[in-house]
């Protein structure tokens, strides 16, 4: 019998547990997924919990429940990958072989990576809104707070979903101005980026909602280190606040630094086509883990599950990895008033206006707010749980972007 | 693509100045681009410039500010100080590398 192993059974690893539980000639392989945690969480709704219209009750379930039949689900922490013998040291003493293994680790905040984040306030009047407990506090600060500053922050990019950020603004904006008290609250949007985004179209677009949302925009901001309701640039600019909303810096899991496997970032370096780690051939990696030049979003994690199903495939049959991702990543953006903007883009091509899936009928608008992506993006709790985790497809959804229905300028595109 | 004349040599540029070609880097076009951003290299901005040259011929990437600073030893606060208004974008021209890809 031979083996494959997942480490790691979130967005990504739950994902290719599906597809190769379909794929693969069962008789021959096993699968065995690991997780040192024995929840799953769906991590976009956490952008609604600060303001009481999700609870964890609706972003947390239990992972076993996402495995399909067949597949060994074990709760335990990789301790160690020793890539030349093939296995994995977990915490607790035992030990696993692989004949391929799969990272599927994901990247988590560390705020600890900023002086003066953790000593200075963290969860009195700093909060993350990218763990369910950070939402969580932040929800039940919000009420309290009645005026003063409020700094939305990006400590170092990469960051996963990195038009979060962006989306906690504008619902910080229509929070305040619901509950009659936006006069009294200044916003302060301060990111690392020359702008709104890192894709120059849709930082106009943003750049511009911004302003009209009267938030305003502190960019090439690099923080150096916070200190009691001030953030301190290498530059030496400040920026007060009564309120930090941060995202800190994201790595993967300190599991790769212990394995000798990880960049600066503990990311994973990675081919961004085929999925391959530069480390050994039996060990690819997709979703977060990576150091691909990709978004980390899990429209995206999607997109590579089917492509690394492929490749395992034909590395399987001693076949070249055929299969190619492309960077394709899609994403709502919540903007609040019952609205959303919408964008879809790969390695080569920026986001454009147009309409998504189809093209005319979308139903979606391309780089417009609209009512209708703002029901798009609420549908994806329902579809998340319920359609990609179980690896059901998206009719138009395909893991190559498509360019029907967008408006392609002549001169976009290829940066 | 454009060309442009440093310390009397002609070097292919893209349209924000970055060379195009590695091998028409020299010390002296290093010295010309830095004095057109006005910087004078002393010792230690050519620590940051060998670092980032050593390190992208090793790794066929630019290393981040993050990396400079946990693998090259530059703290990034002198990196602010030494390249001012976007330190990576200006180390990376001056060194005759690729501009800074933004991440997305
Ligand atoms: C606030 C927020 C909003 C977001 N909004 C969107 C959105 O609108 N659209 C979108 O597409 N994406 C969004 N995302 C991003 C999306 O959630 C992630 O990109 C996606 O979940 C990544 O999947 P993954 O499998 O790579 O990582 P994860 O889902 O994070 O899974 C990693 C798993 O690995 C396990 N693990 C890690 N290390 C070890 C170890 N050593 N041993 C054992 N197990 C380990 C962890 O316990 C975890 O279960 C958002 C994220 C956040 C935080």
């Amino acid at each position: 019998m031979n083996k494959i192993l997942i480490i790691g059974a979130g967005t990504a690893g739950t994902m290719m547990a599906v597809h190769l539980s379909r794929r693969l000639n069962r008789k021959e392989w096993a699968i065995t997924v690991l997780d040192k945690d024995e929840n799953h969480y769906y991590q976009p709704g956490y952008l609604f919990i600060p303001f009481g219209i999700y609870t964890w009750r609706d972003v947390v379930r239990k992972g076993s429940k996402y495995m399909p039949e067949g597949v060994d689900y074990l709760l335990g922490e990789a301790e160690q990958i020793v890539a030349d013998r093939n296995r994995v040291k977990l915490k607790d003493g035992r030990e696993i072989t692989y004949d391929i293994l799969i990272i599927a680790t994901g990247t988590t905040i560390h705020p600890e990576e900023t002086e003066g984040m953790v000593e200075n306030g963290w969860r009195e009047n700093i909060f993350d809104f990218y763990t369910v407990e950070g939402a969580e506090a932040l929800g039940k600060k919000l009420p309290d707070f009645k005026g003063g500053r409020v700094a939305i922050h990006v400590a170092e990019m990469p960051i996963k979903c990195p038009v979060a950020p962006l989306e906690i603004a504008f619902m910080t904006d229509w929070y305040f101005a619901k509950k009659g008290l936006r006069k009294n609250v200044e916003i302060d949007f301060v990111t690392p980026l020359p702008g709104a985004f890192s894709k120059p179209a849709t930082a106009k677009v943003m750049g511009h909602m911004l302003g009209e949302r009267r938030i305003n925009m502190v960019a090439d901001f690099g923080t150096e280190r916070v200190e009691p309701g001030k953030l301190i640039s290498y530059d030496n600019r400040t920026v007060e606040y009564d309120l930090l909303i941060t995202t800190p810096t994201n790595m993967g899991d300190a599991l790769m630094a212990r394995s000798g496997l990880g960049d600066d970032l503990n990311f994973v370096p990675t081919d961004k086509h085929t999925l391959q780690t530069s480390a050994k051939d039996n060990i690819f990696a997709l979703g977060d883990a990576t150091n691909l030049p990709s978004s980390k979003a899990g429209s995206v994690v999607h997109f590579q599950s089917e492509i690394l199903a492929e490749n395992i495939l034909s590395y399987i049959k001693g076949k070249e990895l055929k299969a190619s991702f492309d960077g394709h990543s899609n994403c709502f953006i919540e903007s609040g008033y019952g609205k959303a903007f919408l964008i879809d883009f790969n390695y080569d091509l920026d986001p454009v206006e147009g309409t998504y899936p189809f093209p005319i009928v979308g139903p979606f608008s391309l780089l417009k707010e609209t009512r209708l992506n703002h029901l798009g993006k609420l549908s994806m709790k329902f579809v998340y749980w319920n359609i990609l985790l179980r690896g059901i497809p998206v009719p138009g959804i395909t893991s190559k972007m498509g360019r029907l229905g967008k408006i392609i300028p002549a001169d976009s595109g290829t940066v | 693509m454009a060309t442009k004349e440093y310390a009397g040599k002609t070097v292919n540029v893209t349209d924000d100045g970055y060379l195009t070609d590695p091998s028409q880097w020299t010390r002296e076009v290093a010295q010309a681009i830095a004095a057109e951003e006005g910087i004078t290299l002393t010792n230690t901005h050519w620590k940051v410039i060998d670092f980032l040259k050593k390190d992208f011929a090793a790794t066929g990437a630019l290393a981040s500010m993050r990396r400079i600073n946990k693998t090259g030893g530059i703290a990034t606060k002198d990196l602010y100080e030494m390249f001012p208004d976007g330190p990576l974008k200006k180390a990376a021209r001056i060194a005759g590398l690729p501009r800074p890809t933004s991440c997305v």
